[in-house]
């Protein structure tokens, strides 16, 4: 992910694994960097909970062959479709350990729920990407998993009136868990969606089964479109375990893939500013919040991407693309100089001797 | 009558125990306080200047903006930890970022500290001044600037309270969820840094969990936007970094903030129990069942029998522990979750429940809870209010220790406990008249913290460490962390202008912080 990093050696977390302790009574449980990711969801599916922010796995797109582990999905603040509800990793990450460029150790936050105690380091160094310290150990909130998930389906609605319904959903007070729109040949990428053969807005409910049969009909009522159908328990989960893992993208091996966050009224404007560009094809996540989008992995579709996405007064990355695009081209925004100054500054506080992923984020630091 | 009362707040530089308290002053002490907590050498040369900064500064805003006479100077002089008073050397009222941005652009050239205000309700003393220091006071800067429903945003500046977010966007159904008691009075800005919770904040979460963007000043005066309306960064996490900050990194004017949807409605219960044990057991359960209450609220013998004397809320007062338990949903929604919760309480052999079967009944149920404080204070006039974080399972043995405290120290505590997420408000019962008592009500407190973080929890949930946890912060963390911490300040203020006289400990403050360039 991110720019291609030079670098003498490399510090493997593989061997640092285990769960070191898990009280789901107090919704926490700690685990060691190197911790296989599905190990610790399979440890709290045994409990009836998961971890809140959905992330995705990315072995599809990436093409990576090692299981994603805690330590990565923090150094990335990899989240899911629940993010846009419940938060990101980087809303649940209560405490750390790491090991900084000085060679120091330090945690910052603890195993408890609230820490106003000093500086927030969890924060500063989930999604980091390894730039700033190596995390060793981190404690993440955990929630209990529903006892049931529905889904409304609305279908037949364009990027921008998809958005709206989904807006109108996530201002309801049903608490929708998860919110996307898929174009016609995105959804056909899920079998369970397929079906419709036309764009689909979806809304996720995860409550207590009679709760999740009530608030998707008051849901379905309230928004009053047309052949509005609600997807049960299993098609649900389905669904969204393929939203999570980015299923509806049409990426070919050589194409880049981005993702773009703006806010929620935004999302349909970008998408169809890239598909002008350079025939994007993509998706809306986070009610329209969160963009996909793949396309020819060329600096003219970066530019685009990066034009639309400032445009619309939002951020990007570029997530998946060659070497020599991500070695060439700027992989996140810049900064206004005063930030990078600081940015600068706090990567020196931290590593200064610049041995951590040497421009991995920015080129030259 | 002749007595005069007023709030203070007490710190010890010995034993690092701080607290508040309602002291019953008698008119010939004046403003003097026997402890008055260390503070930063006021830098000589800028006292020496002192008519030329003033000056300088008025030159900025409008004069009226400035205020440096001493009589002026004095409703900045302390906030919330009010035992300690310090009149600083300025205040400045700006309107506008820009003009923030100048009053830094001149400080910064200057070499003189700043100490950021919001409505100074700090009860760890977050906005102390110093002598040399000009305070920048964000409250005229209280406008809402923005509030979009569709994409459920609100844009206001830091000045703006608490509550006047959620007044401006109830009408359509929707509220701002980190909700401090304070919130009357409050402002947004002064929530960021303090990384303010609430009593909504097991399910909501606190003010990080609920951020979008901010404008900034940095030290020297340059205006920066962190996020915006869009959710998650793509450098570094600046925002999560800024929240909680305590005012050490930068000055917030502007905010953006999530808007939620509220509920379609509220129900609360009560169970009355035999143990801390049992109450403790019963939070457990409740958790693992899957439900997760959008309050949970914990009250011990002491606390119980002030509240209900206080409120006549008709709380059991044979009960050693009682929690009260709010719900959200649809009325049969409500009633689904009362009924699970209250048949999982009947499994630990509850003294009494009581389950609302309406607002009103609601409203009832909480009336205690709510005038807890004022409730404490009419039982003994003075008391510490302690902010301490323990892991939820370690609470039936913290409270044991705790009471072995009270007994050894001579001195009543009651217990107010957010079960949901183990903060921890111990009020400690002391009379200011006598000074040893006083005395022991710091070392008290002190020992609670120490042994909220001994038990694997943290040294504060929510007030923050401002001057009050200053010294204790080595009961945290390691000097390698302070360090750490201390580099990652210094990259945002290599002077240390901004809020030097706080949460580090004073001595290393002195010896590491750079001097003014």
């Amino acid at each position: 992910m991110l720019r291609p990093v030079q670098a003498a050696r490399s510090l493997s977390t593989r061997n640092l694994t285990g769960i070191t302790l898990y009280s789901p009574n107090e919704l926490i449980i700690s685990a060691r960097a190197g911790t296989p990711l599905a190990d610790i969801e399979a440890t709290l599916a045994e409990h009836g909970q998961h971890i809140i922010a959905e992330p995705a796995d990315l072995a599809a797109i990436t093409g990576a062959r090692e299981q994603q582990t805690l330590g990565g999905v923090i150094a990335t603040n990899l989240s899911g479709p629940r993010r846009v509800a419940w938060g990101a990793m980087r809303d649940h990450v209560l405490g750390i350990r790491a090991v900084t460029g000085h060679g120091e150790t330090i945690r910052s936050g603890g195993r408890v729920l609230k820490n106003v105690t000093g500086l927030d380091l969890c924060k500063l160094l989930t999604g980091s990407h390894g730039t700033l310290a190596v995390i060793t150990e981190a404690t993440l909130k955990v929630l209990p998993a529903p006892e049931a998930v529905g889904t409304v389906v609305f279908p037949g609605l364009d990027a921008t009136a998809g958005a709206a319904a989904l807006s109108a959903a996530l201002g309801s007070p049903y608490s929708v868990s998860a919110a996307a729109w898929l174009p016609a040949d995105a959804a056909a990428r899920i079998p369970a969606l397929a079906g419709f053969g036309q764009p689909v807005a979806l809304a996720r409910i995860e409550e207590f089964a009679a709760s999740v049969v009530y608030r998707t009909d008051k849901l379905r009522a309230d928004l009053r479109h047309d052949s509005t159908e609600i997807l049960d328990d299993a098609s649900s989960r389905i669904v969204w375990r393929a939203m999570r893992d980015l299923t509806p993208l049409t990426a070919e091996p050589a194409d880049a893939v981005w993702r773009v966050s703006v806010r929620p009224s935004a999302g349909p404007v970008v998408l169809r500013t890239l598909a002008d560009a350079f025939g994007g094809r993509g998706y809306l996540d986070w009610g329209g919040g969160l963009v996909w989008i793949a396309g020819p992995a060329t600096t003219a579709a970066h530019e685009a991407v990066e034009a639309a996405a400032k445009a619309a007064r939002g951020t990007w990355m570029l997530l998946r693309a060659p070497e020599s695009l991500r070695a060439a081209v700027n992989v996140i925004p810049p900064e206004p100089e005063p930030l990078a100054r600081i940015t600068r500054r706090v990567k020196a506080a931290l590593d200064p001797n610049g041995i951590l992923n040497p421009g991995r984020m920015y080129a030259g630091l | 009558m002749g007595k005069r009362r007023c709030a203070i707040r007490w710190f010890d530089g010995r034993t690092g125990a701080a607290g508040s308290a309602r002291l019953l002053a008698l008119p010939e002490m004046g403003d003097h306080f026997p402890h008055m907590i260390r503070q930063p050498e006021p830098k000589a040369d800028v006292l020496a200047r002192r008519d030329a900064i003033v000056d300088g500064l008025r030159a900025l805003l409008s004069a009226e903006a400035v205020i440096a006479e001493p009589l002026l100077l004095k409703p900045y002089e302390t906030d919330g930890l009010s035992a300690y008073r310090q009149p600083p050397l300025a205040v400045v009222l700006p309107d506008t970022t820009e003009q923030v941005a100048g009053v830094m652009r001149f400080c910064h050239q200057q070499g003189v500290r700043v100490v950021p205000r919001g409505a100074g309700t700090s009860l760890s003393g977050g906005a102390l001044p110093m002598a040399d220091a000009v305070v920048i006071g964000l409250m005229r800067m209280n406008r809402i600037l923005d509030i979009d429903y569709a994409d459920r945003c609100a844009t206001v500046q830091a000045g703006v309270t608490n509550i006047g977010i959620t007044n401006a966007v109830q009408g359509r159904g929707f509220f701002y969820a980190p909700d401090p008691s304070s919130q009357l009075a409050c402002m947004i800005g002064g929530n960021v840094n303090m990384n303010s919770g609430g009593a909504h904040c097991l399910k909501y979460g606190v003010t990080a969990n609920n951020l979008l963007g901010l404008k900034i000043v940095t030290v020297d005066g340059e205006i920066l936007s962190i996020g915006g309306e869009h959710l998650d960064a793509a450098g570094y996490d600046w925002l999560g970094l800024l929240t909680g900050s305590e005012g050490q990194l930068a000055v917030v004017t502007e905010v953006t903030v999530r808007i939620l949807r509220s509920p379609e409605g509220a129900r609360a219960m009560l169970a009355a129990f035999r143990s801390n044990e049992v109450a403790g057991a019963c939070v457990d359960s409740i958790i693992s069942s899957g439900i997760i209450p959008v309050a949970l609220e914990f009250m011990d013998r002491p606390a119980i029998h002030a509240c209900e004397q206080f409120a006549h809320a008709g709380y059991p007062l044979d009960a050693e522990a009682m929690l009260i338990i709010e719900v959200e949903g649809s009325p049969a929604e409500q009633d689904d979750l009362l009924w699970r919760i209250r048949e999982i309480c009947q499994l630990h052999d509850p003294i009494s429940l009581k389950v609302s079967q309406s607002a009103e009944e609601s409203l009832a149920i909480w009336k205690g809870r709510k005038g807890a404080f004022g409730a404490v204070g009419r039982i003994s006039p003075d008391y510490l209010c302690m902010d301490g974080v323990i892991p939820t399972s370690r609470l039936p043995d913290v409270l044991r220790r705790i009471g072995e405290m009270s007994d050894d120290y001579a001195l009543k505590v009651a217990n107010i406990f957010h079960a949901g997420d183990g903060n921890l408000h111990p009020l400690i019962m002391f009379d200011a008249n006598d000074p040893e008592s006083f005395h022991k009500a710091e070392q008290f407190g002190a020992d609670i913290l120490k042994l909220c973080v001994e038990v694997g929890g943290c040294l504060t949930g929510e007030h923050g460490v401002g001057v009050e946890k200053r010294e204790l912060m080595p009961v945290q963390f390691t000097t390698q962390e302070l360090d750490q911490q201390r580099r990652i300040k210094s990259a945002f203020d290599p002077g240390w202008l901004l809020n030097a006289n706080k949460v580090f400990p004073l001595a290393e403050t002195i010896e590491r912080s750079a001097p003014a360039s």
